[in-house]
């Protein structure tokens, strides 16, 4: 069984008297351990699979199932913890709390699962060392360079050993450099074995990822991957 | 969720905006601060009036009166036989519940004394026993009281209160000096009488400070013709105590020999007496205590109820009362200023969320629950609602100084602990109330939306 099953999964939004399908019956699997890119103009239902990939939201119709859980019909709750032990996010805008220092910031999720407060001091540690920033735990964001603060929120976003890694244009508000230095830590982390989801509008940058899923008009247009398909 | 991470949070969320968070706890500082300092207040006028209610005997001292038969006993009009000795020597062997027994014959308001060309009409000439030192809570200050012997011997001793020395000798601010008139002599209705005693100048705690602050700061001399400011001065309670200072107590026995004579049969003087005040063990058996007194003296009285008993209980009662009515009044204030401080954390809370939208959404994004959300700002609004509560209770202290200043000769206002409880977790209360609305706000942003808002 897959990581991620998606079977059928539409999501309307009604705006007025319109109705607007930004999900069009899309059936999609992420297998444990892929590192997948999810391309596509704005507009056309991308981010709306990432929400619900996410568990931020539910389809309108179809199932969603995520390590075997059934998440079209979860309460908000279950919907939460499922984001705290299962889903790791990072983001365009790194979107860090500004008054809590690197090391409180990675700290979070933790608290919110319930971690004993000596076991958060190691792992925070730990995963700051696997984002090479274990001298900077008690500097604020704002102190820290773009490319520093995106390995902030990657090491917040694999602080609860999640299945799945999210990441939203995770290069988009950097340079080319930092930004290919960002994609080396995500290659490394699938290397080391965890799943990872890329959402992009670049072409360059979907490149890097062996698979890749092009979304057109709230319908999956094309599945490339690239091991299937010989190419690599 | 941890509740002391929470904790920390809201507190760091108030540091880094110190000043915005102290305008908001400002709202329950005055408020609490003013709750106490009403309470303070309050307490010190209650004070003042139990002081008044103290010095005419305490609610312990029951006063047995003379009045008319019941009409069903009217007919018996002829045969009554007053208050007398024989009823105080009956109490005195049989009323096990009362602790103090002391009769008083009083010469009435028509009374004069006088010394040299000084005249004087004092409030109260009695002839009494020793014991009414203790009855009527008096000190003797300079002499002594007369004891048994000079009632034995009915000799022409007295003791006077202060302001009989104040007309017939001149008061101090006269004088400029204490004058102590032991040994001197003075006319009583025309009996030459000896002073052996003098008791202290009764005033209350408000008629005191006043004094003081008129020495301390002279009034200019006062243009025009002298005006007398009457017995209603020195605050509630204030006659009580000027009714005390013009006494004067001779032995019973002086009283009844000589000035009853001309009103007595058979040769024996007339011994009604014009008071009886019993002081019973304790209010709480006051009921029994009363019922006890009356059944000795229907005994003494042949069955025919002339008589009753008048207690401090109403005054005791009025007094409450009327320290409630303060208490409500004043608090109700109070406590809608404290309102009016919860509206402005409720306020700054729907600022404070609104500026943190995005910060919710990521919170909610990896792994808070809606009620971990609602905890925290709930959290935030009553830690801003704790800490304006304890700077509160330390402000209301200065608001109590503040009060003392401005009103140096009113009762002095005292903080009470229960006050400062009921204030604080009040303060806490509407601190909680005020954070609701803004929790639930936060609480049910929908994390898609929340992550978007720029």
């Amino acid at each position: 069984m897959a990581l991620v099953e998606l079977r059928n999964v539409s999501k309307i939004y009604q705006v007025g008297d319109e109705e607007i399908r930004a999900l069009d019956d899309v059936t999609l699997d992420i297998e444990n351990g892929e590192f997948i890119s999810i391309i596509g103009p704005s507009g056309s239902g991308k981010s709306t699979l990432m929400h619900l990939l996410g568990c931020l939201d539910t389809p309108t119709h179809g199932t969603i199932t995520l390590d075997g859980i059934q998440i079209q019909n979860a309460t908000s709750m279950q919907l939460a913890a499922i984001r705290n032990r299962k889903i790791g996010f990072v983001f365009q805008s790194f979107n860090l709390l500004p008054k809590l220092n690197v090391a409180q910031n990675v700290e979070v999720p933790m608290i919110y699962a319930g971690v004993s407060s000596r076991e958060r001091r190691e792992r925070v540690m730990e995963a700051l060392k696997r984002v090479g920033l274990e001298n900077r735990a008690k500097h604020r964001p704002m102190q820290l360079s773009g490319g520093q603060q995106q390995r902030v929120a990657i090491a917040r976003a694999l602080i609860n050993r999640p299945r799945i890694i999210f990441a939203d244009e995770p290069t988009g508000n950097l340079d080319t450099h930092t930004g290919e230095a960002i994609l080396n830590l995500f290659r490394e982390l699938s290397q080391q074995g965890s799943t990872i989801v890329l959402v992009t509008h670049n072409p360059e940058i979907a490149a890097v990822t062996p698979r890749r899923i092009e979304i057109r008009d709230g319908k999956i247009s094309i599945n490339i991957d690239k091991r299937l398909a010989g190419l690599e | 969720m941890n509740i002391w991470a929470t904790i920390i949070v809201g507190l760091k969320e108030i540091w880094s905006h110190k000043f915005r968070s102290a305008l908001t706890m400002l709202g329950i500082v005055l408020g609490v601060a003013s709750l106490v300092g009403m309470s303070a207040l309050v307490k010190g006028m209650e004070n003042g009036m139990r002081e008044a209610m103290q010095a005419v005997g305490g609610i312990e001292k029951v006063s047995v009166i003379q009045q008319e038969l019941p009409p069903a006993q009217s007919h018996l009009a002829d045969q009554v036989v007053g208050i007398t000795m024989a009823d105080v020597e009956a109490l005195k062997q049989n009323a096990t519940l009362t602790k103090l027994i002391t009769p008083e014959m009083n010469m009435g308001r028509g009374a004069v004394v006088s010394r040299g060309k000084k005249v004087y009409r004092p409030w109260n000439i009695s002839g009494t026993w020793p014991n009414a030192l203790e009855m009527n809570v008096h000190t003797i200050e300079y002499g002594r009281m007369f004891n048994e012997i000079d009632d034995d011997l009915a000799r022409n001793v007295c003791v006077i209160g202060t302001e009989v020395r104040d007309q017939l000798f001149g008061s101090f601010e006269e004088t400029g000096k204490e004058i102590i008139p032991i040994g001197e002599n003075i006319n009583i209705n025309g009996q030459l009488f000896t002073i052996i005693g003098m008791f202290t100048r009764y005033e209350s705690e408000k008629q005191k400070k006043e004094r003081e602050y008129q020495m301390a700061n002279p009034s200019p001399e006062r243009m025009g013709p002298q005006r007398r400011t009457g017995w209603g001065r020195g605050g509630p309670g204030g006659w009580a105590f000027m009714m005390k200072n013009s006494t004067i107590y001779m032995p019973l026995n002086t009283m009844w020999m000589k000035f009853r004579a001309a009103s007595g049969t058979g040769g024996i003087p007339d011994p009604t007496l014009s008071t009886l005040n019993i002081r019973i063990t304790s209010v709480e058996e006051m009921e029994a205590a009363l019922q006890q007194a009356r059944n000795v003296m229907m005994q003494t009285h042949f069955a025919m109820e002339d008589f009753d008993f008048r207690t401090q209980e109403n005054w005791d009662e009025n007094i409450s009362k009327q320290v409630n009515n303060y208490r409500w009044s004043g608090g109700i204030i109070a406590a809608i200023s404290l309102i009016v401080g919860g509206i402005g954390i409720m306020n700054i809370m729907f600022a404070s969320i609104t500026e943190r939208i995005r910060e919710i959404g990521v919170r909610k994004a990896i792994g808070a629950t809606t009620f971990a959300i609602f905890v925290q700002i709930l959290i935030e609004s009553i830690v801003v609602a704790f800490i304006g509560g304890v700077l509160g209770l330390i402000a209301s202290y200065g608001l109590v100084e503040l009060f003392k200043i401005l009103i140096p000769t009113d009762n002095e206002p005292v903080i009470m602990m229960s006050s400062m409880v009921i204030a604080f977790s009040f303060g806490v209360f509407v601190g909680l109330l005020a954070g609701l609305l803004p929790a639930v706000k936060a609480a049910k942003l929908d994390p898609i939306e929340a992550l978007r808002y720029e």
